[in-house]
């Protein structure tokens, strides 16, 4: 692409002192709580709103009676045979260990959710299959809550996803905990329909040694807005955070994603790719990583690319790299947005390739790397055809 | 037999400093079966001249003509002149990530044979073709030109025309940044395919050097935007041996 870019590798200095946003208050500090009234209703102006339109979030933020269920998601789950799926009541005592929500909305989920799901895998298991928990939408101008846990035991190895579809209002806390040495690929796809608002904070807490590969896919809806938090409980963690969008026109995408290193020797990989066409098409990638002082050998590299595709959409990437110990083993990020670029289209047109065909092939070109990394054949097949359809809605 | 004809070709880029001429009227007719070497010094618009004809969008054709075969190819898009049977093997080629070479060559040449290469003969074809050029087979997996060294990308260069098969071949400075294994393999591989089929090319280059593996049938001097000087193999030695201080001014030689 031709684009500004900042690359900063092993660098910690350049990391702070050039492209990176460094926040007045450490995004460590910033309040959590489990009780929608310890949040005040946001005004747009707040760190973790500006970016997102208050208006279409049809009153989720101010809680109140716009604020109260009134309708249900449908979760079907077609699971791995070595996997246990419960439905629990909120008393559950398992709930909200992987970590407290970080916003008013998240928070007026947790304090509204009537019974949760439980995904668990015991120790030493390798579940056989992809376990896929289906989530259909309330239906139009119906709000629901949610709330849904995915715990492996020590040595489990499994794989979910979690596949939205549908109509409606949903805002949900997802957890997942990893035991000591567990592997866990997760892919969360919101394929919604175009009237849905889907608010979701993932928390993941990573357990000594283990593995979690965490995908973001977000296609359809009128305003989604995900914010994955990753934590180690423990040394030697390696988490890896991709994600995949396309903002067609009126679209708002919202991932905000915060890595926090409070344990030595852990990793974390970030890799986000959206692309965005027509008008109010809106994007939204914030990328916080904090490293503390006690996070010594700490490696983390975060990387957003955005491929604008028409006139009147936009893109925000927001890189934010805070580092309170040099005694790591590399930590940078790289943040690029651009339009098409002309020498790519050239190059294959003058190969005979027709200038649709050739916009394809470098819109799945730029997708590939994530796509690549969807080790589920069924949905990477899936997501491929959707991206076709999307670049034909707008006749590339 | 095709023909190749440039007619008063005039061509200007515009950047932040304004718009300039950069061909000032060139005229060269290339027949198929004949090698033309374009030799000229740095800036005399060389590449300007192939990516004109290509149809860049940086550079605007402000008058002339470029008929193949009395057709006007400037009035083509770049993917239907490729269609109509040119070919420019890029001095720069450009990365495409994510797009694999094997792809990349098999929509390629579905869209200038104007049909899909039955799959069987087309590896067979692709494997042959890489031998050739000494390009391991591993390449095809890899992303369009991503990562590659320059003398890898020219490989690839070469690749492409052998299986585009074009009427007309426009090879810019396809000897810069190979090394001598490289620019015999290179030339071999361009001389195989102008002796197996009716095809003209044109040669830029600014160095006699790859002259010596690729017989050239005329020699061009260009210079200026222009073709200054034509002639046979003999213009090439003299090249050599003044460099273009004849035609620029100054010294500045055509040998390495």
């Amino acid at each position: 692409m031709t684009v500004a870019e900042n690359t900063t590798e092993n660098n910690v200095r350049s990391a702070l002192q050039e492209g990176a946003v460094v926040p007045e208050t450490s995004r460590g500090e910033r309040f959590t709580g489990y009780d929608v009234e310890a949040f005040e209703v946001p005004s747009g102006r707040e760190e973790n709103w500006r970016f997102t339109p208050l208006k279409r979030l049809r009153g989720l933020h101010k809680g109140g009676d716009a604020a109260v269920a009134t309708g249900k998601v449908t979760l079907s789950v077609d699971a791995a045979p070595e996997v246990t799926v419960e439905t629990v009541s909120r008393e559950d005592e398992r709930l909200g260990k992987a970590g407290a929500p970080g916003d008013r909305v998240s928070a007026q989920a947790y304090s509204s959710f009537t019974e949760a799901t439980v995904v668990s895998v015991g120790a030493d298991t390798k579940a056989s299959k992809p376990t896929v928990l289906t989530v259909t939408g309330p239906g139009k101008d119906l709000l629901a809550y949610g709330h849904l846990q995915i715990r492996l035991a020590p040595y489990a190895e499994a794989s979910v996803v979690l596949d939205h579809r549908g109509s409606g209002t949903y805002a949900d806390n997802v957890e997942f905990i990893t035991g000591e040495g567990a592997r866990l690929t997760v892919i969360s796809v919101q394929d919604w329909e175009d009237d849905a608002v889907h608010v979701s904070e993932h928390h993941v807490s990573l357990g000594k040694d283990s593995l979690v590969k965490h995908t973001v896919v977000t296609l359809g809806g009128d305003l989604v807005r995900v914010s994955p938090t990753a934590r180690f409980a423990a040394p030697g963690g390696d988490v890896e955070l991709l994600g995949l969008y396309f903002a067609d026109a009126g679209q708002h995408q919202e991932h905000r994603l915060f890595v926090d290193h409070a344990q030595p020797h852990c990793k974390s990989h970030v890799t986000y790719k959206g692309a965005l066409q027509g008008d109010d098409a809106r994007s939204v990638w914030i990328g916080d990583v904090l490293i503390r002082a006690a996070a010594e050998g700490t490696d983390t590299f975060e990387l957003n690319r955005n491929l604008v595709l028409t006139e009147g959409a936009r893109a925000d990437s927001v890189p934010n790299l805070e580092i309170e110990t040099g005694e790591i083993e590399g930590a940078g990020h790289a943040s690029a947005t651009g339009r098409f670029d002309d020498e790519q289209l050239f190059y294959l047109q003058s190969r005979g390739i027709d200038e649709p065909t050739a916009r394809r092939l470098v819109v799945r070109g730029f997708f590939f790397e994530i796509l690549a990394r969807i080790d589920v054949p069924e949905l990477r097949e899936r997501l491929e055809a959707a991206i076709e359809d999307e670049l034909q809605a707008v006749g590339h | 037999m095709a023909t190749l004809e440039i007619k008063d070709l005039h061509a200007s880029v515009t950047t932040d400093e304004g718009t300039k001429e950069i061909l000032k009227g060139v005229n060269l007719t290339v027949r198929s079966g004949e090698v033309h070497a374009i030799m000229g010094p740095n800036g005399s618009g060389k590449s300007t001249l192939s990516y004109a004809i290509a149809g860049h969008p940086k550079y605007e054709v402000t008058s002339g003509e470029v008929l193949l075969d009395g057709e006007n190819v400037l009035e083509m898009s770049v993917d239907e002149r490729a269609r109509a049977g040119l070919f420019l093997a890029m001095q720069y080629p450009v990365e495409v990530p994510g797009v694999s070479m094997s792809n990349f060559l098999r929509t390629a040449a579905t869209a200038v044979r104007g049909e899909a290469p039955k799959l069987r003969h087309w590896v067979k074809e692709v494997r042959d073709e890489m031998a050739k050029l000494d390009i391991p087979a591993e390449f095809a997996e890899r992303s369009v030109n991503e990562g590659f060294s320059g003398g890898e990308k020219k490989r690839h260069e070469i690749l492409q025309l052998a299986l585009l098969k074009p009427k007309f071949a426009v090879l810019d400075e396809t000897d810069s940044g190979l090394d001598v294994d490289a620019l015999r393999v290179v030339s071999q591989a361009v001389n195989d395919f102008t002796a197996s089929n009716d095809v003209g090319v044109m040669l830029i280059t600014h160095y006699t050097r790859i002259l010596k593996h690729i017989q050239p049938d005329v020699v061009h001097v260009f210079a200026e935007g222009r073709v200054v000087e034509s002639g046979g193999k003999e213009l090439a030695d003299e090249l050599e041996e003044q460099g273009y201080v004849k035609y620029v001014g100054k010294a500045e030689p055509a040998a390495l």
